[in-house]
């Protein structure tokens, strides 16, 4: 899998000296394209990870988000997209209850991961949180070494075995297909990557802590298009070992990276189906609207 | 010249005279106090007891009172300050008691100092029967540069971007975690330099130890911290304005206000040092 990656980003990387790596952005990748006959059948294999029931958010008295039902199944993608302000991003962050930084927000209704309730009273923030993985927008690495970046999550989490932390951030790094461009610099600080070898090192520091679901909200979007290329490709590889949720501005993005849709607006699920689907024929005018282009 | 140049030339010349004015002020007071109190300064001044009833001799009973006396100020308000930061900006976020909190120390903060002495003198000298002290003094001073202590410390605290929490938190961390790893070893240092700059200002204070426990003459040094002493700004004060023979010991008092002032300026350095240091280490 290693290998494989490597090749891949020395590919792209000449063709955009050769001018070309617009191209390879706006074709649709046809390997990370799931959108063939019996890919269907075999997605109705996977179990059924995430499933939100009648889920109700409000920040004070405006309400975000309203009655959403969806099921999200395990190893696959699903991509969340939808107008600037239609909570999508505040639906992500429902999954690792990032809002309850916020003061005065109130939720209703279910999530269920792995069949149990994230809200319920008896369950730990910080359990779910080190379940549930987060990349931000913004790349945010610490002020820290590329090392310490990774290693932050396993020493918060109690790990003081000094050889498993190494192994663990070679391991995460090279899961987020990082480690090639910053072996030799492990201790340089994390400052001086580039913005989507940032954000990179991000995925890798959500990796290392062994989450199940992985939440990306809008990972890509402060990236140039070779970095945001790198990005969708390690998303299509992760799916083999987590459960992706992708917050998208960039439809294409959502199309080429997702298996599953959810089209948000003003706080409503319009549509949620697979990638194929909303994409070539939806059910709905208003997300047939939104795909071509017509608003948003 | 045109009218647009016209105006900008005069409207960059009045903001050019303000500087002027400001930095013209300072000089002066520095160099009277350099100038009137340098001559006085040497080894004997700063390292010996006063004598002939002050009217010769040295000022060490007065450094090394200020000295003891930031030392208890420090130790009250710097874990206290930074302690009801913490809790202000980081977990009480938002709230009303909050937000009257942080009003009522803003307003703390313009209390005027003979006040702090007042109250310093019913709770800790009567009160807590601490008498006349170093403590007492030095816990009134503690209480006065608190306001100013939070204040810094928050605005140290704000300059930790919230993604540095919410990255913590999203790996699992708990918050006291992801503020003990993530937050305050990148606001230390700007909470200490503006711990120390309290510090500098309640070294220069008169009102507050004036009842609380400095001493007009002692011809000892302190030996606990429940002594009475002799300090800086109060040993300027009666040297300009209370002794008997005011013109015979007027250059004592220059080099009194001269060794205050330096003693300030390196404790304002020592705020530049820490904050340069340690931001250097921390960015690695």
């Amino acid at each position: 899998m290693y290998e494989f990656f490597c090749n891949f980003n020395s590919i792209s990387i000449k063709e955009s000296k050769n001018g070309m790596s617009v191209e390879i952005i706006d074709k649709p990748m046809t390997k990370l394209n799931f959108a063939k006959s019996g890919v269907k059948d075999k997605l109705e294999k996977h179990n059924v990870k995430a499933s939100v029931k009648n889920f109700n958010f409000y920040y004070s008295d405006t309400q975000a988000l309203k009655n959403i039902n969806l099921e999200i199944k395990d190893n696959t993608v699903t991509g969340i997209i939808g107008p600037s302000g239609c909570g999508k991003s505040t639906f992500l962050r429902c999954f690792n209850r990032m809002n309850d930084t916020i003061p005065q927000i109130r939720y209703e209704g279910e999530i269920l991961i792995d069949g149990t309730n994230i809200f319920n009273s008896e369950l730990d923030v910080v359990d779910l949180r080190r379940n549930v993985g987060m990349v931000f927008q913004k790349s945010n690495p610490f002020p820290k070494s590329i090392y310490a970046n990774i290693a932050y999550g396993l020493k918060i989490n109690g790990i003081k075995d000094k050889s498993f932390i190494a192994e663990k951030v070679e391991k995460s790094l090279k899961d987020a297909a990082l480690w090639d461009e910053v072996k030799d610099r492990l201790n340089k600080s994390a400052f001086a990557l580039s913005g989507g070898q940032q954000q990179r090192l991000c995925i890798a520091r959500a990796l290392a802590v062994e989450p199940d679901v992985l939440l990306l909200d809008e990972p890509a979007s402060a990236l140039d298009p070779i970095a945001t290329a790198k990005i969708e490709e390690l998303v299509h590889e992760l799916k083999k070992n987590y459960t992706i949720i992708i917050v998208t501005h960039n439809m294409q993005q959502a199309a080429r990276v997702s298996d599953y849709t959810a089209f948000f607006m003003m706080g409503e699920l319009i549509e949620f189906d697979l990638t194929n689907k909303i994409f070539t024929n939806p059910t709905n005018k208003i997300t047939e609207d939104y795909v071509t282009g017509r608003f948003g | 010249m045109n009218n647009k140049s016209i105006t900008q030339f005069f409207g960059f010349g009045l903001l050019r005279l303000c500087i002027v004015l400001v930095l013209s002020a300072l000089a002066v007071i520095l160099y009277d106090i350099f100038h009137k109190g340098g001559a006085i300064i040497s080894w004997e001044f700063v390292s010996e007891m006063p004598k002939k009833g002050m009217t010769e001799g040295g000022i060490f009973p007065a450094i090394i009172g200020t000295f003891y006396l930031t030392i208890i100020t420090a130790l009250l308000s710097i874990p206290l300050g930074m302690g009801c930061a913490i809790y202000l900006h980081e977990y009480s976020k938002g709230g009303k008691i909050a937000r009257l909190i942080r009003m009522s120390i803003r307003n703390l903060s313009g209390v005027p100092s003979i006040v702090y002495g007042l109250f310093g003198v019913v709770i800790f000298v009567q009160f807590l029967q601490l008498d006349t002290s170093i403590l007492s003094a030095g816990l009134t001073l503690g209480l006065m540069t608190l306001p100013w202590t939070i204040t810094a410390s928050e605005e140290a605290l704000k300059n930790v971007p919230q993604s540095y929490r919410d990255g913590s938190l999203a790996l699992g961390a708990t918050r006291w975690q992801s503020i003990r790893t993530n937050v305050l070893p990148y606001s230390i240092p700007g909470m200490l330099t503006g711990a120390v700059l309290g510090l500098s200002r309640a070294a220069g204070e008169t009102a507050p130890i004036l009842f609380t426990g400095a001493a007009f003459f002692l011809p000892f040094l302190p030996k606990s911290f429940s002594d009475q002493f002799m300090a800086l700004p109060y040993h300027l004060y009666i040297m300009a304005t209370q002794h008997h023979a005011i013109d015979k010991v007027r250059p004592i008092a220059y080099g009194t206000a001269l060794v205050l002032i330096v003693l300030i300026f390196c404790m304002n350095f020592f705020a530049i040092l820490i904050r340069y240091r340690l931001r250097k280490v921390k960015m690695e």
